[in-house]
């Protein structure tokens, strides 16, 4: 495990996510209403939209560009669409986050 | 509102928890009926609460579920049996449904609370659905038994008629309605010399009016079907099996198949054996509940506020309650249905709703045309429509449809109602009008290039109903929405009439049973002042709602509770929030506020210098005479702003469901044909209205004269300059269906145009549905409503331009100064990683 320190869980906004930056890629990094976190990869499997300016509701994510719903733990699309983004695990620790990104 | 009835969603969870706990059982339910209605419930309630109950089901038939409004295509050789099972064993298996398929039940035994079938299987029930369906009437004539007699239900009766199909020439039809139409029109399909044999005069008398009755006839005799009618059977005649059909003035016709289909009588016995209430069907409550309540039913079994139904929509209603029900969000009601009917042979186009039968005081528009074989015909009664039929071309059978179920007051457009909803000015589909006549490689929705038979074999192949089953499997109509009316009419011609359209009380959203007017009333009348809390008080279904319902809400409690409500930003789209447009890139594109488009070369320099500073990729003058910024990135949108801010800007809020432009032409100061300060007024109402917040985007002009260069009829709002004052036009678009305006009223000073205005934009705000712009408004309200609420009541005109003037006190906050000095800072900036 690489766990990756991307600060404090106040810096989350609930219902609401931010990005970092790990190499090339962006990750969304996402906290729920009430208050758990989820990682994935901020990239819609649809037309890559940025999974991380969507409207969060319950474990879900409407990606703002064509409105596929994405579930945040396992990065698949609900419903009748079919595809996947990468979800990376998370952990909140005296109050800071990291996210584990293989090979980072 | 139902907040008597149900339980809060606390309470619901809690129990939710409790249940799946080992320490307490599943309660059981079991369906009697293995048809569309009760699997319907059964699908609904899985998806509502998956762990509530275990599940078993009844069904006499061998087979699993399958969608019997399609027995017609198989009949016709349209389609196999394969194609219209809905649900598989497998289905069953995978739910841990247990199924009981080829075994009636034949008792209820109320006390113990048990099911007993005809092999004396039982099975015990906490809760229980009876989902008997109808049987089809046989008539009481010599011979009915004999073999070669069949009536039109199941895929036993189908399979009966193909076999007699392959062996026999003669066949008789006995009813000319819908079922006996489509028996006559499969079986001719499948070689048949076919004579319908009707008692009435008319065919199908219960959806048409004579004169539509007659064009149906001809159009049926022309593909080869004969009728005889009117005409009472008196006796099958035959030995070993059918051989001829002898009528009442004594004449016989040879037939070696008789189809018995002169209608369906709810099955109700064996509700009757267990003793619940029933008189022509089995008697329900609102709620779909039996006189006892531990026993539902729906569907065609039952009789609702004295209505039986045989068509699917109605079931589909019923099942949403019942489901509700039974997932104890207790809170739903059925309140019946308006029905509407399609004939399913193909090539004859016939839509009929509601009531058409006339009478003293209802009107009747006609519309006919013999040579192109179209007839239309409306029956109007206090203003609004009561039924309408319509042969030949109904392309606009849904549109009436809803117009009649919504009650929409047609006085406005009446002289133009009979042609139909404009189709002409729709961009994006080459002007197609009709569907039945386009190719399978026609492309119907062109926002996401969805082709006529990609929808019709995932409408078949997916086992769709509804509009929103079609946008979320194929993505036709689910974005511009110019396609919706394209896209009802393949769900129908592909299911006949049975298609579920859309309820006329349509939810928010799925996270709610609530309409949006409902939800708008009880935010205003229990003083909800909070997303959490109007959610708490209107139970609703999901946590924290959706991408749907959350910018509604937070829009409608902004509009109830101006400077007391707190705008929550995670609850707005993402354009809305970040104040920018987002692009396919994901970067986002500024556009700075240009006062009734009128600007300056120092204004220019500054937008040039912000260009250039941050390499702004694209600079494109906009439709409504702004400069749009392309490709800004997300973390430089502060800085730009603060640059623009400093050079005297505002947001433009080209983003937003807010006030977008005026446009404006030169008018009197310079133009030689102009009467009036156009511009001058453009820039007065852009100052006075910008800020505010809508239901959708809001675009207003004021032309100098009437050459109207300002194109101030397509606008919501537009303002149209002459000698003697100004006219005030609303309801325009000139997107996805171009619409001029409709004349409001004419005014005699700049002062009235700002105060109708400004009335006329809040009325917009109060009453719109999220989303909705004002020419759809406009379309379902009437223009009188909005004349009498803007023109003739002075006090309330000025009441709502106050209401509005209120709202803006706290909205004309530029967002982009906020933000260029700190606000909302995090939303701007990417998070740093640490290892």
């Amino acid at each position: 495990m690489s766990w990756l320190d991307v600060g404090p869980l106040d810096g989350l906004p609930p219902r609401g996510a931010r990005v970092v930056r790990v190499g090339v890629i962006d990750i969304a990094v996402f906290r729920t209403g009430e208050g758990q976190v989820f990682a994935l990869r901020d990239q819609c499997p649809h037309r890559g939209g940025p999974l991380s300016q969507g409207i969060v509701h319950g474990y879900r994510v409407t990606c703002p560009l064509h409105e596929w719903v994405i579930d945040l733990r396992s990065g698949s699309a609900v419903g009748a669409d079919t595809g996947c983004t990468p979800a990376f695990a998370t952990r909140v620790v005296d109050g800071r986050v990291a996210i584990d990104v293989p090979g980072a | 509102m139902g907040h008597d009835t149900g339980l809060t969603r606390e309470a619901v969870e809690a129990r939710a928890r409790l249940d799946s706990g080992p320490a307490r059982a599943k309660r059981k339910l079991v369906l009697v009926g293995n048809g569309m209605a009760g699997m319907r419930a059964i699908e609904e309630l899985l998806e509502l609460a998956p762990d509530l109950y275990d599940i078993t089901v009844f069904g006499a038939e061998p087979h699993g579920n399958y969608n019997r409004i399609l027995l017609s295509p198989v009949l016709a050789s349209e389609k196999t049996i394969a194609d219209i099972m809905l649900n598989t064993r497998e289905w069953y298996d995978e739910r841990r449904i247990r199924l009981i398929a080829g075994d009636e039940v034949v008792k209820i035994d109320r006390a113990r609370r048990r099911v007993i079938a005809a092999s004396g299987v039982e099975a015990p029930y906490d809760r229980l659905i009876l989902a008997t369906g109808s049987n089809p009437v046989v008539l009481p004539l010599p011979g009915k038994e004999l073999p070669g007699v069949v009536t039109y239900r199941d895929i036993a009766d189908v399979d009966k008629m193909i076999s007699a199909a392959r062996d026999f020439k003669h066949a008789i039809v006995i009813g000319g309605g819908l079922l006996g139409l489509e028996a006559a029109y499969g079986l001719q399909k499948r070689g048949m010399k076919v004579t319908v044999v009707h008692l009435l005069p008319t065919l199908m008398e219960r959806q048409l009016d004579p004169a539509a009755g007659d064009l149906l006839r001809r159009s049926l005799e022309e593909r080869g079907l004969e009728f005889r009618m009117p005409a009472q059977t008196k006796e099958i005649v035959g030995d070993e099996r059918v051989r001829a059909v002898r009528f009442g003035d004594g004449t016989e016709l040879p037939a070696d198949l008789v189809v018995m289909a002169v209608g369906i009588r709810p099955n109700a016995a064996l509700a009757k054996a267990s003793g619940l209430a029933c008189e022509r069907g089995v008697l329900v409550s609102d709620t779909m509940q039996t006189f006892d309540p531990r026993i539902y039913a729906l569907g065609e079994c039952v009789q609702h506020r004295g209505a039986c139904y045989g068509l699917v929509a109605p079931l589909f209603e019923q099942a949403k309650v019942l489901a509700n029900h039974l997932a104890e969000f207790g809170i739903g009601r059925y309140a019946g249905s308006q029905t509407s009917t399609k004939l399913k042979v193909t090539g004859i186009d016939l839509f009929s709703a509601g009531d058409f039968s006339g009478g003293a005081d209802t009107e009747e528009l006609v519309f006919k045309d013999a040579a192109r074989g179209v007839y239309k015909k409306i029956v109007v009664k206090d203003d609004k429509i009561r039924g309408a039929v319509l042969y030949g071309d109904t392309v606009d059978g849904a549109w009436y449809f809803q117009l009649l179920r919504e009650g929409t007051p047609i006085a406005d457009f009446r002289e133009s109602l009979l042609f139909g909803q404009a189709h002409l000015g729709d961009s994006g589909l080459a002007g197609a009008a009709g569907v039945t006549a386009l190719p399978d490689n026609a492309e119907i929705c062109g926002c996401n290039g969805v082709c006529k038979g990609d929808i019709v074999k995932a409408i078949t192949a997916k086992s769709l109903f509804t509009l929103d089953d079609v946008r979320a499997h194929t993505k036709a109509s689910s974005s511009c929405g110019s396609c919706t009316g394209l896209v009802e009419q393949l769900l129908a011609n592909t299911l006949g009439g049975d298609y579920s359209e859309t309820p006329a009380k349509k939810p928010m959203c799925p996270c709610t049973i609530h309409t949006h007017e409902e939800v708008r009333q009880t935010i205003v009348r229990e003083k909800l002042k909070s997303i959490p809390r109007a959610m708490e008080f209107l139970e609703w279904k999901t946590p924290d709602g959706c991408h749907k319902c959350r910018p509604a809400l937070n829009f409608y409690l902004l509009c109830a509770w101006p400077g007391e409500y707190e705008d929550d930003k995670q609850s707005r789209f993402i354009n809305e929030r970040a104040h920018g447009n987002i692009q396919r890139d994901g970067t986002y594109s500024v556009v700075p506020r240009i006062w009734g488009g009128v600007t300056s070369a120092k204004e220019l320099r500054a937008i040039a210098d912000v260009a250039e500073k941050y390499a702004v990729p694209t600079v494109k003058v906009t439709g409504g005479q702004r400069i749009d910024l392309l490709g800004v990135k997300k973390e430089d949108l502060p800085r730009v702003w603060k640059d623009l801010s400093e050079a005297g800007f505002v947001s433009g809020h080209a983003y937003g469901k807010a006030l977008r432009t005026v446009k404006t032409c030169v008018g009197k100061e310079w133009c030689r044909f102009g009467t009036q300060d156009s511009t001058g007024l453009g820039i007065k109402l852009e100052r006075t209205t910008w800020g505010s917040w809508h239901p959708h985007k809001v675009k207003l002009a004021v032309s100098g004269c009437p050459r109207n260069c300002a194109e101030a009829t397509i606008k919501d709002l537009g303002v149209v300059c002459v000698d003697s004052g100004y006219e005030l036009h609303v309801g325009g678009n000139g997107g996805i269906k171009v619409r001029a305006t409709d004349f409001l009223c004419k005014v005699a000073t700049e002062e009235d145009v700002i105060e109708h205005c400004c009335a006329f934009l809040q009325l917009y705000r109060e009453e719109a549905r999220y989303l909705e712009r004002t020419a759809p408004w406009i379309e379902r309200v009437g223009l009188s409503h909005v004349r009498d609420k803007i023109v003739v009541d002075a006090a309330g005109r000025q009441a709502l331009y106050s209401r509005f003037l209120v709202a803006q006190k706290y909205s004309q906050v530029d967002p982009w100064a906020e933000r260029a000095h700190g606000k909302d800072a995090a939303e701007f900036a990417p998070l740093e990683a640490r290892t």
